[in-house]
């Protein structure tokens, strides 16, 4: 099983604030209510008590306090993620902080990078440089980022990071084919959106067959339900009702801009962003009790220069520690967000962008943090270099926040400083070599140099990940797969 | 009299570029809440006898400022969206005096096509246009082909406008110029969204923008 780190959760509000946030949301829930555009959600709220009223487009739905007080009862602490090799399971706990990491978005562009020489004016002297080029993404990208993300330690789960764009994928394929290359080149847990509602039970069945007799589902879902502010969206609300019959985990992620779709006031936008979860919360468990279901917060802020998203402003981080701590108040698991740049490039601007997210969402103690590898210009461009330094520093970040263990060290150490005392080169080398071999300690930073040499030694390593192979699916699995569902030959 | 309306010219002005609609609006500082705003102060001026030429010209020159002011840096998208709502909220109180002297303002269709929710980028640019004085007949998210073309044709509208941000939601500007040319609209396309590039605007005959202001800076061309 994939345990996790276990912080000492940072949090920025005391238990009666989480309390009126918890009361605004619920107030904000019966007045203005939810908007829905999808009527199979009205007709769940009509049956269980709710205030519904019929506009020309969409009804008004005014949901009960006790609805949804009673709803979130039922979801599940304790979910429960599969995958291909029973050591990647993950066992998320909501009132427990341990912290995952994993990838996410599903990013049109690819960013590569090429190896130029060029020749100094001045000296002569001819030096190597990155160059970058932008691409759409195809499936053959997603297959290798899954392979990828199957090396780097770091990678706790594996959302598909890439759209598929390529010409032969359709609205009718392109589910069965997202998945299939996710699982097809890793064993780690693999979640999704849906693209088309009625490939739901293809991809479930195929899921099911790649995992075998395995107990837990290899792979969940995310649904974005609301669009901020307050609105159920047709399709992906369906997607959550269908979702939910089948029992299957769900994310229900929503994701108010403050700024634009919400307040920008942390009090306005928690109320708001809680409110518009619980919703969706409310509805899976109507559906079907006990729906296990992750808290997805994905709030930000947005840029004041164009109104798109700015995940590396410093409300987008803060508004997210919000939105974990929330979750652990209902003892919900926390999809939470962390790692985006919103650089186009590599570089300054993206590390700080990854490095103040990545910490504190990791000290709040959100158990479920997607987005976390390879990301840049928001969440449009997927880099396969950016993914790999992603993973080296969310493994120190790993490291530095790993349980103290000061009982046992102790008495060891008084040891190890008394033996040490009598040598005559009083050296400790001699002791740290455990945690070396074990790989407790990162021997030195492994990309050493300035920016350009970092990346050269980065897609060296990229190189070298993507040609050494991974455990596919066994030949006999995928040759059932490939006769019963349209997954593309050239993946096989 | 002439003072008075000097006076309120002035404060129109001022008021557009402080983004107040009407008096229960607070200023780009939180201020001024409970003083008239562009709406109040539009009415006024119209029943003093100011001529509706001239509010549109007093709109036209903070709307100017404000656009400077954006380009300066003191200005943000908001500061913009705010401004370009007060500028609607008067252009409201013109619009029947307007028709009744026979002026009328250029009519814009806007939507986000078929199948595609995102609407913050069509918002901007749908105030924007409004704040430099177009009627702006926005038909919202997920506007199938034939409610466009069939309002277009019903407004006589010359300008489109269309929103795109997936690449598979995309492929419906095209079906909607084809429809338009079919039923013999020649109006003018514009098309954008994150998904839209400038050989996608080509290759199906509209105009490429890449945000309000090229959107602005297309319609002036006109
Ligand atoms: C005259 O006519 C004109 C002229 C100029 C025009 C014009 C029309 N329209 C635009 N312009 C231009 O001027 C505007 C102002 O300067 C500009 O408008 P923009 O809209 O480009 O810019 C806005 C001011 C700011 N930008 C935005 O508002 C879009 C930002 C991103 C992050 C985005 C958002 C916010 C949302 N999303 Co969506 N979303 C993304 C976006 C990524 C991105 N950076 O583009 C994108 C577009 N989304 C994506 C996806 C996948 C999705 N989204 C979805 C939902 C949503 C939210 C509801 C959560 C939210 C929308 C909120 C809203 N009210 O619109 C879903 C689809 C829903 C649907 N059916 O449409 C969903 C499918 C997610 C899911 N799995 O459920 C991706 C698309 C990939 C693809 N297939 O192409 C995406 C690129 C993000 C990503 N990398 O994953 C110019 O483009």
């Amino acid at each position: 099983m994939r345990e996790g780190i276990l912080v000492k959760p940072y949090e920025r509000l005391e238990q009666e604030q989480l309390e009126r946030i918890h009361e605004a949301s619920l107030s904000i829930l019966r007045d203005p209510g939810i908007l829905s555009y999808n009527k199979e959600a009205v007709e769940i709220f009509d049956d269980n008590g709710a205030e519904i009223s019929a506009h020309t487009e969409y009804w008004r739905i005014s949901i009960p306090e006790g609805l949804v007080e009673e709803s979130v009862k039922h979801a599940p602490s304790v979910v429960q993620l599969g995958a291909r090799e029973r050591e990647n399971r993950l066992i998320l706990d909501g009132r427990e902080p341990r912290v995952r990491f994993g990838t996410g978005s599903e990013a049109n562009i690819i960013l590569d990078i090429a190896v130029e020489d060029f020749v100094s004016e001045e000296t002569g002297i001819k030096r190597s440089f990155p160059v970058f080029q932008r691409r759409r993404g195809t499936i053959q990208d997603l297959c290798q980022a899954a392979h990828l993300c199957e090396h780097l330690p770091n990678v706790d789960f594996f959302i598909r990071t890439v759209n598929i764009q390529d010409e032969d994928i359709t609205e009718g394929n392109k589910d069965v084919n997202k998945f299939f290359a996710s699982l097809n080149n890793t064993k780690k847990h693999v979640m999704a959106g849906l693209t088309n509602v009625e490939k739901l039970d293809d991809v479930i069945r195929m899921a099911e067959i790649i995992s075998g007799d395995n107990n837990e589902p290899v792979i969940s879902f995310i649904t974005c339900v609301t669009k901020s502010p307050l609105q159920f969206v047709e399709d992906t609300t369906q997607n959550l009702i269908e979702i939910a019959k089948r029992g299957y985990p769900v994310s229900i992620s929503a994701s108010p801009q403050g700024g634009s779709t919400a307040p920008l006031q942390e009090a306005g936008m928690l109320a708001q962003l809680n409110a518009e979860i619980l919703a969706g919360i409310t509805l899976a468990q109507l559906v079907r009790k006990k729906t296990p279901v992750l808290y997805g917060s994905v709030p930000l802020r947005v840029r004041m220069d164009n109104l798109d998203n700015m995940y590396g402003a410093p409300e987008t981080n803060r508004y997210n520690i919000d939105g974990v701590q929330m979750a652990r108040f209902y003892g919900i698991p926390c999809y939470s967000t962390a790692g985006i740049g919103d650089s186009r490039f590599p570089g300054i601007e993206a590390s700080v962008n990854k490095l103040l997210s990545h910490l504190f969402i990791a000290l709040s103690g959100a158990q479920y943090i997607h987005y976390a590898f390879g990301l840049l210009e928001g969440t449009n461009t997927f880099s396969f270099e950016q993914a790999i330094l992603d993973d080296v520093h969310i493994g120190m970040i790993k490291s530095m926040l790993k349980e103290q263990r000061i009982e046992e060290e102790l008495q060891d150490s008084l040891t190890m400083i008394r033996e040490v005392m009598n040598t005559s080169h009083k050296m400790f080398t001699r002791y740290a070599r455990r945690y070396l071999h074990a790989g407790d300690v990162i021997p030195f930073y492994p990309f050493e140099g300035d920016a350009n040499e970092t990346l050269l030694k980065v897609k060296a390593r990229n190189e070298e990940l993507l040609s050494s192979p991974v455990d596919e699916i066994p030949e006999e699995i995928k040759k059932r797969i490939f006769q019963e569902f349209d997954v593309l030959e050239r993946i096989k | 009299m002439v003072k008075i309306s000097n006076e309120l010219i002035e404060q129109i002005n001022e008021n557009v570029i402080k983004g107040r609609r009407h008096k229960e609006d607070e200023d780009f500082e939180g201020g001024s809440v409970g003083e008239p705003g562009v709406e109040e102060l539009v009415e006024e001026a119209l029943k003093g006898g100011v001529k509706p030429k001239e509010i549109i010209g007093c709109i036209n020159e903070a709307m100017e400022v404000v656009g400077k002011k954006y380009e300066t840096g003191e200005f943000f998208i908001p500061d913009m969206m705010a401004s370009a709502e007060a500028v609607s909220a008067g252009m409201d109180v013109l619009e029947p005096y307007l028709s009744s002297t026979g002026e009328s303002m250029d009519k814009f269709v806007i939507a986000t096509v078929e199948g595609d929710l995102h609407d913050i980028g069509k918002n901007i640019v749908a105030l924007l246009l409004k704040g430099a004085g177009f009627n702006v007949i926005d038909l919202g998210t997920n506007v199938p082909a034939d409610k466009i073309v069939e309002t277009v044709r019903a407004e006589d509208a010359k300008l489109v406008g269309l929103s795109a941000l997936l690449t598979t939601t995309m492929r419906r500007m095209g079906e909607v110029v084809e429809k338009l040319r079919a039923e013999g609209i020649d109006a003018k396309v514009l098309v954008g969204g994150a998904a839209v590039s400038v050989s996608y605007a080509a290759e199906i005959g509209a105009i490429y923008c890449k945000d309000a202001f090229g959107a602005l800076e297309a319609v002036k061309n006109d």
